[in-house]
């Protein structure tokens, strides 16, 4: 079974469609107009610059090519871990440990579903290796940041619990441990929520992408199947090790707290 | 057992305060006094090692940096004015083990209230619930904090007598703030005002 081609003024169509939309919620004084129209510009501009950049990169197959485009999705997702932060820890520290956490589980976790599971030839071949990343990062990003800000939020507005625990002689793990496990759960929600109601609830969109495209849906399931489990780890083990580093961050070599080490709140 | 050891602060120095220097020996009960704002929190916070400070502060032999973070905290005990409270039931804040809660009716308090969720708490037995809970560790100093600022007259009295029994039985050396004159009167082995960013003690007492 061949893809049906899209023309570009079949996409013209549904672009016009957006335009409706945002002239309704105009009409109806929503705020959103322009908003969303831009939303929309970003949209189209950066999924055909990023189409550009993979046709380049599916024709030269090089590995330092490769390398290069996954450090640059990971330091973009890093600057949105930051951005999606209320009160961030100070000194480059939200970026440096929600990178790290996210170079660790993501990329650990990649490589080794490349090389050991899929096993394409060579192990980095763009076509599988840009399309998984790019679904681990994205996820990952989401559970790394709503983990990060609720350690945070929660220890900004418990700084007066954990430092009554701390005076009475409570370890700095024992203090902050409710917060820390809130956090991690919370990071943690979005992948298992997805788990349970895959399927059932949502047809996911790397699944139905290769039904599209003509694979069987037998084996789309299995590729879905697997890409959830690899987005789970990824997400599982970035959001426990960015919560492990953080809460470190949030003490001292004393074990003092040191709220002074968090942003105040922009705006 | 050889003699419980006594507190040190040796230019012990913490926002816009001037380095403090003293001594409190075992069994002694400093009474800090001072207006608000003055900085005897913030002192006693120092002391506990729970802000960043200058200076040094031993225990005896032991220097504060000779322990963990938590180690020393366990041993020079701070009991802050305002008490906060994490578990869902008042009994979870103390250490589990052996033979329950002790003081509980000398302080007035019977002993149901551990099964209480902290909600029903009022200001005052918090505030006397947050003393038990500290003690029940097994403290070698103690720093109060204003300790009976939401108590009526009786039961000040009554947690005065109780705390000063405590402390003799204990030998530990105590910093306790207090505002009432009456009250420094009844508990103090010694007197020191923190005003103007220093502290003045009446009867100096260095450390060398």
């Amino acid at each position: 079974m061949q893809v049906i081609a899209l023309a570009w003024w079949q996409l013209g169509l549904a672009a016009l469609l957006v335009v409706a939309l945002a002239a309704c919620t105009v009409a109806g004084r929503l705020g959103m107009g322009r908003t969303l129209l831009i939303a929309a510009g970003r949209t189209v501009i950066q999924l055909a610059l990023v189409g550009l950049v993979l046709e380049a990169l599916f024709a030269s197959a090089r590995l330092h090519w490769v390398v290069l485009m996954a450090v640059g999705m990971l330091l973009i997702a890093g600057r949105e871990v930051v951005a999606r932060q209320k009160r961030r820890l100070l000194g480059g520290w939200a970026f440096g440990i929600g990178t790290l956490a996210m170079f660790l589980s993501s990329f650990t976790v990649a490589v080794l579903t490349l090389t050991v599971i899929i096993g394409p030839e060579p192990w980095y071949r763009p076509q599988y290796a840009i399309p998984l990343l790019g679904m681990m990062l994205g996820n990952t990003m989401t559970g790394v940041a709503l983990a990060l800000d609720r350690l945070t939020e929660g220890t900004w507005q418990q700084r007066g619990v954990i430092e009554n625990r701390l005076m009475l002689g409570h370890t700095w793990q024992e203090a902050i441990g409710d917060i820390r496990r809130e956090a991690m759960r919370s990071g943690l929600m979005p992948v298992v929520n997805a788990m349970a109601a895959a399927g059932v609830v949502s047809l996911p969109g790397m699944m139905t992408g290769q039904i599209l495209a003509g694979t069987a849906p037998a084996l789309a399931v299995k590729y879905q199947i697997l890409i959830m489990f690899t987005i789970t780890l990824g997400t599982g083990f970035g959001t426990l090790a960015a919560v492990t580093l953080a809460s470190r961050r949030l003490f001292d070599d004393r074990e003092r707290l040191r709220p002074d080490r968090l942003a105040a709140p922009r705006g | 057992m050889t003699a419980p050891p006594s507190l040190c602060l040796e230019r012990l120095a913490v926002g816009d305060l001037e380095p403090v220097s003293l001594r409190v020996a075992a069994g002694e009960v400093l009474c800090l006094a001072g207006p608000s704002g003055a900085g005897k929190s913030r002192l006693l916070r120092a002391i506990a090692d729970l802000e960043p400070h200058r200076g040094t502060v031993t225990l005896g032999e032991l220097a504060q940096t000779d322990l963990p973070g938590h180690a020393w905290r366990r041993r020079v005990m701070l009991v802050p004015a305002e008490s906060q409270w994490w578990a869902e039931r008042v009994g979870d804040h103390f250490p589990a083990g052996e033979g329950g809660v002790r003081g509980l009716s000398a302080l007035g308090l019977m002993p149901e209230v551990l099964d209480w969720p902290v909600g029903r708490l009022s200001s005052g037995e918090k505030q006397r619930l947050a003393l038990l809970r500290a003690l029940a560790r097994g403290p070698s100093v103690l720093l109060l904090d204003e300790p009976t600022a939401n108590l009526d007259d009786a039961t000040t009295r009554r947690v005065e007598a109780w705390l000063m029994a405590r402390i003799r039985d204990g030998g530990w050396p105590v910093i306790w703030v207090a505002h009432d004159p009456a009250q420094i009167a009844r508990v103090a082995t010694r007197r020191g005002r923190l005003e103007g960013g220093r502290l003045v003690e009446e009867v100096p007492a260095p450390c060398k």
